[in-house]
Parts: C-alpha cells; structure tokens; sequence
C-alpha cells in the first residue's frame, strides 16, 4: 500500500493522498520535554517543514511556538494521523497530548 | 532529491500550461484526476491561480499582474465588470460584500472564488483588454513594481516606465526564464521619493547618476537580494553595478539567469536569492555576473539619490501617494485611499466613470494598496473632489485609515493564522475615534500580516502586527505579535518585535496606551521612528501595555477552522465546496 505525503504551498499543509489534511494554525498540546521548559507546551503550527510516516502513523516535523513561554523552533516528529486499511484517519490533535519523537528518516 | 514541486515543475510548466487549464476548465473541477490535484495546482499558479483554503476547494484566487500598478484607460472597468462577473462565491463578506477586487501590495489585483469552469471567458475578457494573469504566481518573474505615477511624476529624475515595459514584455512568457527556483520579484524606479521600494524586492534598479564619457548621465544602481518572508527578512544588497537604461533587460535578465542556474532547488525554503546572496556576498555575484550572464564591462555604481528617499520612511515628504500632487504636465494625480485594498466591484466600476469623467480614464495602483486617479486637469479638480464616492475613497483620510496595510488571511488563505483585512477595517474605524496623534504628526503606519510570509509588508511599518495565537482564560483565542520602528528610507529598517502574543482585542488598547506614552515621552518634535530607535526592546516592551477597551472582536476564535469565517454557519463542512461551476456541492454519487 503505497501513500502520497506531501507538504504544499510553503508548507501550509500536509497533503494525504492528494488531499488536504493538516493545516497550519492549529494550537497542539505536547509531550516534548527537550522542546522547552514547559510540562505541557501549547504549541502553534507556523509552518510544516517535512512530512514521514512510522508504521502506520502520518508524522509532521513542523515549525511553531510555544504560546506559554515563547519558544520557537522544531519539536521533532509529531503524529498527526494514522493510516487505516489505506485509508487516512486524523487524531484528534487539538485535544489530546501529542507525543515528539527525534527523527526517523523517509 | 528534488523537491516534488520541481518534479513536477520539470514535466509540464510555464506557457504549456494553460492548455491543460483549458482543458480542466471544459470539463469541470471534477475532472483533474484527485492524485494529480496538488500537482495541477502548483502549477496553475503559474497562470495566477491559486487555490483557495481548505473548506472553500474548487475555488481559486485569481492575480492579474498590472506591471508598475498600471491600468490604462479602460481597464479599471474591466477590473470592475470581471469582479462582479466571476468573483462571487458562497460567503458574504460583512463589510465588503459579495463581489469585490483587492489592491495589493505588490500593485496587482486580486480576486476570490473564482471558479475553475469560468477561467477560459475570464481570460479572454482580459486579454483582450490589454490584461494578464500570466505569472502573477508561481516560480518566475512576478508584477514588477515601481512608482506608479512613472512617466508623469513631477519628482522623477528618470522615466522607469520604458524600462519596466521592456522587462514585462521580454520576462514574461519567455521560456529561459519561466522556471525559476522560486519567485523573482523585481522594482524598478525613477522617482527620487524611494517609492519602488527596491529594499524589500530580489532585484531593485533604483535611480542614480553615473559620468559615462564625461557626460553625467542617469540610469539604474543595482540592488539584490531583499526580502521580507519567514522570519528571515533582507535588505536588497548593493552589487556595485549602475546600468543604463538600454541595458536594463540585458542586466536584470542576466541576474534572473544566475538565480535559475544557482538559486537552490533542493529547498524551496532556503531558494529565493537572498540565501544565495547571504552566501556568495555581493562581490562573487557581480563576479559570476560579469563572467557568464552579460557581454559587456558592466559599470560600478553610480551616485545614488537614497538621502532624498521619503517613501514609507516616517519623516517628512512623501510617505505615500494618496493626496493631489503635481504631475509633469500641469495636470494632477489624486492619490485615493482604499482601505486594506478591497474595493467592491460596485465601486470600481463608479471609480471608472469618475476616471473617465474626471481625468483620462487612466487609473494606478500603489503598495500601500491604494489608487490613484491620473490626469485630473486644474480646472476638474474641486469637482472631483466633492463626488459622493471621494467619502469613503478619500484623498484625505484620517491618518489611521491612511496608514492600513492588511493581506488576505483566514478569509482564504492556506498558510493564515488570524483573521487580517476585516479586522484591520475594525481597528482602524476605532484608532479613527478614539485615539489622538501627538502633535504634527499625520502618518502612522500600521500593517497587519496573517502569518509570517508577510504579504502586508510588516516590517516596514511603524507598528507591525502578524497573526498568532495565544489563551485567555484558558481557551484559545487569535493574537497578534507587535513590531515597532520599521520603515523604509535611506536607511530602511525591520521592525524589533517587541510584544507578542498579544490577545486581538487587546492590540487597539496596546496601541493607544503606546501613543500616549509617545506624546508623553517624545523629544521636541522628534518621529516616531527616531523615538522607537531610542528606546532598547525592554523600555519598548513596557510602552506598549495591551489592554481591554471599548473594542469588541467577533473574531476571537479560531477563524482558520471555518469554511468561511463570516458565514452563519461557519463549521469547516458547513460549506457547499466542491462545488460544480454554477456553485451547487459536489456530492460523492456525483
Ligand atoms: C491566498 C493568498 C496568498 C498566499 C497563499 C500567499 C503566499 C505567500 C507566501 C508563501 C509568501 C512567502 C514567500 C516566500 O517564502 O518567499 C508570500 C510573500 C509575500 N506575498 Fe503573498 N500570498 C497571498 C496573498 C498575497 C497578498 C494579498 C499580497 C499583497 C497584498 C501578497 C504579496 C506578498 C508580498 C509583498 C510578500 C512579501 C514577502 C517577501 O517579499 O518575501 N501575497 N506570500
Ligand atoms: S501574510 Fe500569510 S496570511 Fe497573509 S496573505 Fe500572506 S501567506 Fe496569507
Ligand atoms: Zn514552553
């Protein structure tokens, strides 16, 4: 099962399957301790850099802010969807913690 | 690995194109294969299509590139009639309505929810009135800028105009050039007021005098290199070169090459010259210049004319075009002033009549998006001037109205954070009534961009705001970063950020408390700019103290998780899109 990943318009979107999926200006909660000193940052996407699949998972490596403490940068991985019998699935990322994981290469 | 963009670019791009559009378009929306979308689409922005956000799929913004902001006689009707044609769509916007044409700050016209179905008659209406969208976007040569007045300004040292028309005719549509790394933004200006602000484009030709045979003769300095997007903002570099004229084309081409052959396309991020320039220096670019993309000894600078620069500079003179000022010929141009750029397609087509009635039915486009009436004669103007539409479209607006710059936003755009033009609208209506400007001073500048990309120039003014978010009370609301000081002029200078996330409706409050500690603290008549230059970020930071006022925003919320932030409606699959040409959904057992 092969699945179309991209990042379009300088990096507004991430692309599933030539659909879009993702799209800058959400607000995620993250599980990324080395981000910033934050327990939970609240994250905004800017800007998506690079899009990966781990397995069944649709991963961003994304550009944004933390909104408590000010800090920008590039979190690592994030998961953003899953793929599910081919099919693409968003998590429900506005709502649930978002783990980020160093990088995995694709 | 090339990026998918420059696959895609390397099987069909440039003039090619447009037959397949074509073709799209008489089948319908539905009938671009759904893999082969977010290629066509890269590549439909070539011909200035650009598809809008998501909730509003099969729509599209349309640019018409109007080189130098000009629009002969004539054409500004046809902005109007294609605008009320073809530029309506689902959503009502609330303050400007169904139909209406944007100025932008890159002296081009915009469009919304154009249909696909409706490209082939679009085009032709304005091909065959002397218009274009050709390479309004996309990776080439985009509108090139100047003072729109070129030609006829009385404050001009040199006529651009010849030049900016050379460049537009030879760049546009020329194949060598029509597949760039990234966009190529050129100014070309004659005006001694620094209104092509050159600095903020990849390639400026500013006037300048040069002894050529002993003869003190005027031409071009060139500049590379400028630019404002993602948090890496550039001045266009001095390259040591002064043009003539009549070698314009042969230089500017020269530089669009070696952007081809050496700008990066592995990364669109770090593509636009001013990378390659920050890598190179400017001394290897006139060198590669000079070795392999012209024939001939390319001179060194001329002398400059930056000292008299007042354009969007914060001091005296002329900071932007609105007004009457004199023209070479003893006729007057009346600088009107749109605010954030969006005219309703009613009021273009009125403007038209005026600019007939009144003037040659000539009309120009500025970057501080606003319009301007040409060729008005003495004896017209008083007339002119107490015309009905001249209240809203006003040569003499309150300074806060004046100094609006805003881009497109949630309203349609993809990469948006907050909402942009209508709250510029509801900033500036309430800066207008409730907030005094210290004494002597009747230019602010304020500029609201919905993200980083920085369509509205926010660096260049004296208060920037881009789109952010933040939480009050715990839920998530849409803010604004606040920059101070930025300003073009001999010495332009970027804004220094020095508040951010402030929460919307709290950034009027944060504006008026910072003028207020203007007046109190300022030296003698001193400029703004001069009064931010004297304070370090942490005294500013203290200035500017956001507050609660009397202004309400009814766009606190996520605007972006709309299919349209004004509809009643307003959940992303609350929208009719996809929709067939006549503007019914689409539906899955279509
Ligand atoms: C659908 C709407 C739009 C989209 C998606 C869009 C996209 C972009 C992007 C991606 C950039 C950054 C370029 C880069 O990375 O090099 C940019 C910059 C810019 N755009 Fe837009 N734009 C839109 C509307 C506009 C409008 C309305 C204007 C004029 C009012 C405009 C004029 C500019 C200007 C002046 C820049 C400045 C940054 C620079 O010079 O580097 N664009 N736009
Ligand atoms: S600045 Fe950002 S939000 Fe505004 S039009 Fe440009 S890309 Fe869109
Ligand atoms: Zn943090």
């Amino acid at each position: 099962m092969s699945v179309s990943l991209r990042v379009l318009d300088d990096g507004a979107w991430v692309s599933v399957n030539d659909s879009r999926q993702v799209s800058v200006s959400e607000l995620w909660r993250l599980d990324a301790p080395e981000f910033c000193s934050c327990t939970v940052p609240d994250f905004v996407v800017e800007n998506f850099q690079s899009v990966g699949v781990d397995g069944r998972t649709i991963t961003a490596n994304v550009y944004g802010q933390c909104i408590q403490c000010g800090e920008t940068g590039v979190p690592g991985w994030i998961p953003v969807g899953r793929l599910k019998n081919g099919e693409y699935v968003d998590l429900d990322r506005e709502n649930v913690v978002l783990p980020a994981h160093d990088g995995h290469e694709n | 690995m090339p990026t998918d963009v420059e696959r895609w670019k390397s099987e069909v791009y440039g003039n090619e194109i447009r037959e397949h559009l074509f073709e799209f378009a008489e089948e319908g929306w539905d009938s671009i294969p759904e893999d082969e979308r977010d290629a066509w689409f890269e590549r439909f922005k070539w011909w200035g299509l650009y598809h809008q956000r998501s909730g509003q799929e099969s729509y599209f913004m349309l640019r018409i590139g109007t080189p130098n902001g000009r629009l002969d006689p004539g054409q500004l009707r046809v902005v109007g009639e294609v605008a009320k044609e073809y530029a309506t769509g689902p959503g009502t916007n609330p303050i400007f309505g169904d139909a209406y044409a944007d100025i932008t700050t890159r002296q081009a016209i915009q469009l919304h929810w154009i249909k696909l179905e409706d490209v082939p008659d679009l085009f032709e209406k304005l091909e065959a009135n002397g218009l274009t969208a050709q390479q309004a976007c996309g990776d080439s040569w985009r509108n090139i800028v100047g003072n729109p007045m070129a030609g006829n300004d009385a404050e001009e040292i040199i006529d651009a105009w010849p030049v900016i028309k050379e460049l537009n005719e030879t760049f546009k549509g020329d194949d060598d050039h029509s597949n760039l790394p990234r966009k190529w933004k050129v100014s070309v200006a004659g005006s001694a007021d620094g209104s092509g602000q050159g600095d903020i484009n990849d390639l400026a030709l500013e006037p300048a005098y040069k002894e050529i045979d002993g003869e003190r003769t005027v031409g071009f300095n060139v500049r590379v290199g400028g630019g404002l997007a993602r948090n890496e903002p550039r001045h266009a570099r001095d390259i040591d070169v002064w043009v003539a004229p009549e070698d314009a084309a042969a230089v500017s081409g020269g530089l669009s090459a070696l952007f081809r052959d050496h700008g990066d396309r592995e990364n669109r991020y770090n593509a636009r010259i001013k990378f390659l320039v920050d890598e190179w220096g400017t001394e290897k670019v006139r060198e590669v210049l000079q070795e392999d993309y012209v024939d001939f000894e390319l001179e060194t600078a001329g002398e400059d004319v930056r000292d008299q620069y007042t354009y969007n500079a914060g001091g005296d003179g002329r900071n932007d075009l609105v007004g009457i000022h004199k023209q070479k010929d003893g006729k007057n141009f009346v600088g009107l002033n749109v605010l954030v750029g969006r005219m309703g397609a009613d009021d273009v087509l009125e403007l038209a009549d005026l600019a007939e009635k009144y003037g040659s039915g000539a009309a120009r486009l500025t970057q501080r998006q606003n319009i301007i009436i040409p060729d008005v004669p003495d004896e017209e103007l008083d007339e002119f001037l107490s015309e009905d539409l001249l209240d809203h479209y006003s040569p003499d607006p309150s300074p806060f109205m004046r100094g609006s710059v805003a881009c497109t936003g949630t309203e349609f755009c993809s990469l948006s954070i907050v909402e942009t033009k209508n709250r510029q609208v509801r900033f500036a209506r309430w800066l207008k009534e409730n907030v005094e400007l210290p004494e002597g001073i009747d230019q602010f500048h304020i500029h609201l961009s919905g993200c980083t990309a920085s369509c509205a120039q926010p660096q260049i003014a004296d208060v920037s705001l881009r789109g952010m978010k933040t939480r009050k009370n715990g839920d998530p609301v849409e803010a604004l970063d606040i920059g101070l000081g930025g300003g073009l002029g001999e010495e332009p200078q970027f804004a220094r950020w020095v508040t951010q996330r402030v929460p919307v409706d709290e950034v009027p409050g944060a504006i008026k408390n910072l003028l207020a500690s203007f007046e109190e603290l300022r030296e003698g008549d001193e400029t703004f700019r001069d009064f931010i230059q004297r304070h370090d970020d942490d005294e500013l930071a203290d200035l500017v103290e956001p507050e609660e006022t009397s202004y309400e925003d009814p766009m606190m919320h996520n605007t972006k998780r709309t299919w349209y932030p004004y509809a009643e409606e307003d959940s992303l699959d609350a929208g009719p899109a996809p929709t067939h040409a006549d503007g019914t959904p689409i539906t899955s057992d279509d």
